[in-house]
């Protein structure tokens, strides 16, 4: 593609900054763990914001969808690829989630 | 109409199928109250549950409270079984007349997804939107109507926490079964749930900020750590003191029990059978109740609060590092009060070799039936006096004895690691839902505290039961010769065993009492003090007998040993009713003789080691 947009990982997404996912790249024909990403809502357009980081390595991370808030390890996170073009830091953010 | 038909018509079954986290249960809870059947699906050790109501107009009604599911593209063994249920392909369910599909009205967008997969099922269907309290006080507005009209499906609203918050459902349910969905399923079902929001619900735009200010504090690198810590020592203080006064009460209720035998019955087998059998054996289940009680009182309340998911959060990383994962942090816990609930709380582990891993080190966690060995051997062998100022060295033994425990589970699930990952294992993943707060009901709490007592009392019962009275027999036949002078038991067949087992333990410093009391000690670990009271000939297991065989032993034997059956302590699988669980939550027989191998192992070994390291340093 010529025109394709920056990406993300949500891997890399800073604490409190939130983005909207492009998509959700599995790993292998049969990725289970991107199966069930994308059953939990990880679907593009939906925006995600990362609240919180585990004591350890900030592993995992605790990342806010919608109404719900779901922990993921990092390894689980790379697989959700972010528009870098949507980044929002907590300053511009209005109230949405 | 049939005969068979006209019967079924009687009982209607209902299945209640939804995500976690959407109050199913407290809703099924509501339906039912107490009158409820836990057991396993044929098979497999997916918690069923089943329950019974009657509706206003006298209808019958029979329930399944399905395991919670996100999908029905099944990613563990739970989910499996709801899809089995909900198609009608597992051959010991009927496929259910209507199911009964729970959404949080507070997470609609990852519920109804869910509930559009049960849709296009093409059964005849409910929706219930559960919570409506809580989406009411985050400042949403749903259409009910327009959202029936959109689903072509019935959609009742429900408070399960409430007195009355199912009486909808009870009602609709009352009118008979509902039609099968007209709609048809869209395959995109995001963009359907996202279409069918935008058409029935106005959020308010805040997210809940009672929780937003929760998680910074709980899930905060610093204080999130430290409030576990506390709520841990909260916990641990709870089951081993609080618990103290209720198990005197059974002990002293077991002992008058047994004064009550043996004021009735003449010496001889049967009242032998009674009291050291029967009594015992009911008594050593019994007296551990009230601490498994306060656990699981700790754990429901936690898991119902929504913090447990949390705490698996703050600990993944370092449970990952250790070749587990932050889901065997709960059972792992449970296990240092009895390993029995412990392992049975494995299930809330999805990935089979996590779980297994999990099962395997539980029982190195230091269990409450070790402390009376513990205690009777470091008061025998270990001086009281202070190290440091602060410490105490009987203490410092006790607390090195914990952790001794926890490091070797550290190393075996490591080892477990590189094993498993030279399979060709995949990778696992964490993916926890972190739900949103809420505080817990009692009448919830107190049916699962209720369910999760009678599981244990009627598993553990049975095995312990039986085994001590197997244990006793060996441990009283045959009766010894006439004019004989030592202690009974060391003519009886336990003694024929111990003595033909000193041998085998020999090198590790046992002697043949010891070897004699290990064998009834396999029917419970504290059993140990009891026997080695009887091999020494004591006539009863008080308290001043206690003191009066730590003084016995204290004489008799070398620090070395002491120290040795202590270090055996540590690992050795000297439990059967633990074994008897893994051969239950596992079904494999093969995962039984692991574990006992390798336990016994690491028990001979560490005792040998201690032993002669022992020995050389005190230069016996």
């Amino acid at each position: 593609m010529t025109h394709a947009p920056i990406l993300l990982s949500l891997r890399d997404l800073p604490l409190r900054v939130s983005a909207s996912i492009a998509a959700v790249v599995p790993r292998s024909a049969d990725d289970r763990i991107a199966q069930r990403l994308e059953e939990l809502g990880f679907v593009p357009g939906e925006r995600v914001r990362v609240v919180a980081h585990g004591p350890l390595g900030a592993e995992p991370i605790a990342v806010q969808l919608g109404f719900t808030r779901f922990a993921l390890r990092r390894a689980e996170a790379e697989r959700v690829m972010l528009n870098a073009q949507s980044v929002e830091s907590p300053a511009t953010r209005t109230g949405q989630p | 109409m049939s005969a068979a038909t006209a019967a079924r018509d009687l009982t209607a079954h209902l299945a209640l199928v939804g995500n976690p986290n959407c109050g199913k249960t407290a809703l099924f809870n509501r339906l039912t109250g107490s009158r409820q059947k836990v057991a396993n699906y044929t098979g497999v050790t997916v918690e069923r549950k089943e329950g019974r109501f009657i509706g206003p107009s006298g209808r019958r009604f029979r329930i399944l409270d399905l395991p919670g599911a996100y999908s029905l593209q099944p990613k563990s063994p739970d989910e499996a079984v709801t899809r089995a249920v909900c198609l009608g392909e597992l051959a010991s369910e009927p496929l259910p007349d209507v199911l009964i599909a729970v959404v949080s009205a507070t997470n609609l967008r990852l519920h109804l997804r869910f509930a559009l997969e049960v849709r296009a099922l093409g059964r005849p269907m409910v929706l219930v939107l559960n919570m409506m309290d809580e989406a009411r006080r985050l400042g949403m507005q749903i259409d009910r109507e327009a959202l029936a009209r959109e689903l072509g499906v019935p959609v009742v609203e429900a408070i399960a926490v409430q007195h009355d918050g199912a009486q909808a459902l009870v009602e609709l349910l009352d009118q008979g079964v509902p039609p099968v969905p007209t709609v048809a399923t869209p395959p995109d079902l995001h963009a359907e749930t996202a279409r069918l929001l935008g058409r029935t619900v106005t959020f308010s735009d805040t997210v809940s900020l009672r929780d937003e200010r929760l998680d910074a504090v709980l899930l905060h690198p610093v204080w999130g750590p430290l409030v576990l810590a506390a709520l841990l020592l909260l916990m641990f203080q709870a089951v081993f003191s609080w618990a103290g006064p209720l198990m005197e009460g059974i002990k002293s209720g077991m002992a008058w029990l047994t004064d009550l035998v043996n004021g009735v019955l003449p010496e001889g087998p049967l009242r032998g059978l009674l009291t050291d059998g029967v009594i015992a054996g009911a008594g050593g289940v019994l007296v551990f109740l009230p601490q498994i009680l306060i656990l699981f009182l700790f754990i429901l309340a936690l898991e119902e609060s929504g913090y447990l998911p949390r705490a698996a959060f703050l600990l993944d990383r370092l449970m990952v590092g250790a070749g587990l994962s932050g889901r065997s942090f709960i059972p792992l816990l449970s296990s240092f009060a009895c390993a029995v609930p412990g392992i049975m709380a494995t299930r809330s582990i999805q990935h089979p070799r996590d779980r297994l891993v999990t099962i395997l080190v539980a029982p190195l966690m230091t269990c409450s039936a070790r402390l009376p060995v513990y205690a009777l051997l470091i008061g025998a062998f270990i001086p009281d006096r202070a190290v440091g100022g602060v410490f105490n060295l009987q203490g410092l033994v006790l607390f090195t004895l914990y952790v001794a425990g926890i490091a070797s589970a550290v190393l075996v699930s490591m080892v477990l690691k590189r094993w498993f990952s030279g399979q060709g294992d995949t990778e696992q993943p964490l993916l926890l839902e972190l739900p949103a707060y809420r505080l817990p009901n009692p009448r919830d709490l107190a049916i699962g505290l209720l369910e999760r007592a009678r599981i244990f009392v009627r598993r553990v019962g049975t095995i312990i039961l039986s085994l001590t009275v197997l244990l006793w027999g060996l441990g009283s036949f045959p009766a010894p010769p006439e004019g004989a002078t030592g202690a009974a038991i060391s003519y009886s067949f336990a003694g024929m065993i111990g003595h033909a087992l000193e041998f085998v333990f020999a090198p590790i410093g046992f002697n043949w009492q010891i070897c004699i009391a290990l064998v009834p000690g396999m029917a419970a670990r504290e059993v140990v003090v009891g026997a080695l009271a009887t091999v020494y000939a004591l006539s009863d297991t008080s308290e001043a007998a206690t003191q009066q065989l730590a003084g016995l032993i204290g004489a008799q034997w070398g620090l070395p040993t002491a120290l040795s059956l202590l270090a055996w302590f540590v690992f050795a699988p000297q439990c059967i009713s633990t074994l008897a669980v893994i051969r239950r939550e596992t079904n494999s027989v093969r995962t039984v003789w692991l574990s006992a191998a390798y336990l016994t192992t690491l028990a001979y070994g560490a005792a040998f080691l201690t032993f002669h390291m022992a020995s050389a340093l005190t230069g016996a």
